[in-house]
């Protein structure tokens, strides 16, 4: 083999792949017209209404890929359009739950349902597309947010201790903060901060907290004084649930942290640590505080006595939905989702369940896994350390959350309130949600992204040798 | 719209996200083993080019780790010796293997040399050289007495340590 044949060799190229992803996007906004004409044939016989809206989102959707291709080329191409059908799909069937019962469509109008939510959506939706744009113009690289690793810590508890504050009570739930009549949820946004403050710390202090001190029955145990951050992070999560009787935010802020910290580490004892002081801290509030302890009798009990009317009304009309629509579902707009109450929140992957049935949410749980396995993805190929356990992190927080709903509302677990993903009626989640995603492009983009070609010189001067 | 055409639309959505499904993970498919059949039609289409084909080009039935790599290793693997399982990722700067404490990789092995071999990256490609160890480098079975290019996935022998390249 002489050194000519090895420079006459095509110079290896990762495909940026921009078509494949434009395709795919494509694609998606295809799906999503299809889903809201089979929802307004379903429910009306006709097709009306939402079109424009559609329209609306196909070209903010091609404005979110021209951004990528400008700001992010090496991305992964699955990212934008996998989001991009969660989306969509959420704002048809926000579309489909605000007809019902309203212009002659059948059924009920749904709890707290206004006639302007598909249009609220669509808006925020904008917003978290202003918001990827944003953060792929602002952020080049992902590491820069390494610097701000302390003060987004800071913004971080900031934005959970506001609601505490001044808040507004919700459903029984004190995570909002309303401004005349927009209201946002600080925790969801919280929960990005604390990804990178999480990265940022641990990165800096993996080495510490991965060096053992004592190994009890195979499992390395930490020292005692690196156990610090962790109760910190599980006292803070504790008080948002005393305060702000939010189960589902501090089950995923806690289960963030101990998720990361095992990434940082490669130590199996946080893991363990971390389930039995979750468990522990759960047990605690259950018998310290009457509304844990409901959420508790609603699961195990949703049945009995006065229960199915009671406490467990809701959760229990998400179940027979669900199990009115079978394996094929009903069709969308043919279901009768506006039986349970707030369907269009907390609920919505029910109402989803009804109408499409067990392959259509095997679907949707696909989608999200791939969603994940993308993120994951980028994080085993960049190089960066803080890069990746930032990835890693927000990876496993989006799985964490529609696991969280997803069992709550089919009964696994206690039913807390988080959102489902782009899915739900709401701004905050949806705005975070896309921001989320952003941070997962540009970390996928320097993964993927070809390393610059090393110096030819030597080379050259080796042919000239053998000359 | 009567029954039948919608239940014709409730099976055809299905169908279609489960298409969107099935095109995403082909998507992912294409990004894990595209290499192989991008580099193939690669090939095809330098045929008529008139310099002839490289000489490790191999016949289609040899095993894959022979084959020429077109894309950069994106790490070294430690497999056999007292420090298997250890990687290291594979940057433009030469990596120096040996006892010596400022080696890249430090081994504490017997039959190593002080300073026994480098590996360094090359016009695309890896190449090791012993650098006059006792006991010798080994590419496969193949002594090695000057720059070798490495494939990926052959072993690389200093002392009791076996090394290779990954991508």
């Amino acid at each position: 083999m002489t050194a000519a044949s090895f420079s006459d060799q095509p110079v290896p190229m990762p495909r940026a792949r921009r078509r494949t992803e434009l395709a795919m996007l494509v694609f998606a906004l295809a799906v999503v017209l299809l889903a809201y004409a089979a929802a307004s044939l379903g429910l009306s016989g006709k097709l009306s209404g939402l079109s424009v809206y559609i329209l609306v989102y196909a070209l903010m959707m091609i404005g979110a890929h021209l951004a990528v291709r400008r700001f992010a080329p090496f991305a992964d191409p699955l990212l934008l359009p996998l989001a991009a059908l969660l989306n969509g799909l959420g704002i048809v069937m926000i579309y489909r739950l605000q007809e019902s019962g309203r212009n002659g469509n059948p059924g009920t109008v749904v709890t707290d349902m206004s006639t302007s939510a598909t249009m609220l959506q669509v808006l925020w939706t904008a917003v978290g597309v202003i918001a990827l744009v944003a953060v792929l113009v602002l952020i080049r690289e992902a590491r820069i947010l390494q610097r701000y690793t302390y003060t987004l810590g800071a913004v971080a508890l900031v934005l959970l201790a506001i609601p505490a504050l001044i808040g507004t009570s919700v459903n029984g739930a004190k995570v909002w903060i309303t401004f005349g009549s927009f209201s946002i949820e600080p925790g969801e946004f919280a929960r990005l901060a604390l990804a990178v403050f999480f990265a940022g710390y641990l990165v800096a202090k993996r080495d510490v907290l991965a060096l053992a001190g004592r190994r009890v029955l195979g499992i390395d145990l930490p020292r005692a004084r690196d156990l610090g951050p962790v109760l910190i992070a599980w006292g803070a999560s504790l008080l948002i649930l005393i305060f702000e009787t939010d189960i589902g935010t501090s089950a995923l802020f806690f289960g963030l942290f101990v998720a990361m910290l095992y990434i940082a580490t490669q130590r199996k004892s946080w893991l363990l640590i971390g389930l039995g002081l979750f468990l522990a801290g759960t047990w605690l509030t259950a018998l310290t505080f009457h509304h844990v302890m409901s959420r508790f009798t609603a699961w195990l009990h949703p049945f009995s006595g006065s229960n199915p009317t009671g406490i467990s009304y809701q959760p229990v009309q998400g179940l027979e939905g669900m199990a009115f629509g079978g394996i094929f579902g009903t069709g969308l707009g043919q279901g009768q989702p506006y039986h349970t109450p707030l369907v269009q929140s907390d609920f919505i992957f029910t109402a989803f369940g009804e109408e499409l049935g067990l392959v259509g949410v095997m679907a949707l749980l696909l989608i999200f896994g791939l969603l994940v396995q993308r993120g994951l993805r980028a994080a085993l190929a960049v190089k960066d350390p803080f890069s990746k356990l930032l990835a890693a992190g927000l990876s496993f927080v989006l799985a964490l959350q529609v696991f969280v709903i997803v069992g709550g509302v089919s009964f696994l677990i206690p039913l807390t309130g988080v959102t489902t993903p782009f899915l739900s009626e709401g701004g905050s989640s949806l705005v975070a949600s896309w921001i989320l995603i952003a941070l997962l492009i540009r970390v996928s983009n320097s993964a993927r992204q070809p390393a610059p070609q090393p110096i030819q010189d030597e080379g050259m001067t080796q042919v000239v040798r053998a000359a | 719209m009567n029954s039948l055409e919608l239940t014709l639309i409730r099976i055809g959505f299905l169908a279609v996200l489960w298409l969107f499904v099935i095109a995403a993970v082909g998507v992912i498919r294409t990004d894990l083993f595209g290499q192989s059949s991008r580099s193939s039609r690669r090939r095809a289409d330098t045929v008529p080019h008139p310099q002839p084909p490289p000489r490790v080009a191999p016949p289609r039935a040899k095993p894959k780790p022979a084959r020429v790599s077109r894309q950069m290793p994106q790490q070294l693997l430690v497999t056999a010796g007292s420090l298997a399982g250890t990687s290291l990722g594979l940057t433009d700067q030469q990596i120096t293997i040996g006892r010596a404490g400022d080696a890249t990789l430090v081994l504490s092995d017997d039959y190593a040399s002080t300073r026994h071999a480098r590996l360094f990256p090359q016009d695309g490609q890896w190449l090791v050289e012993d650098l006059g160890s006792t006991n010798g480098t080994y590419l496969d079975r193949q002594k090695v007495t000057g720059p070798t290019p490495v494939p990926v996935g052959v072993p690389i022998r200093i002392g009791k340590t076996v090394l290779e390249l990954r991508r």
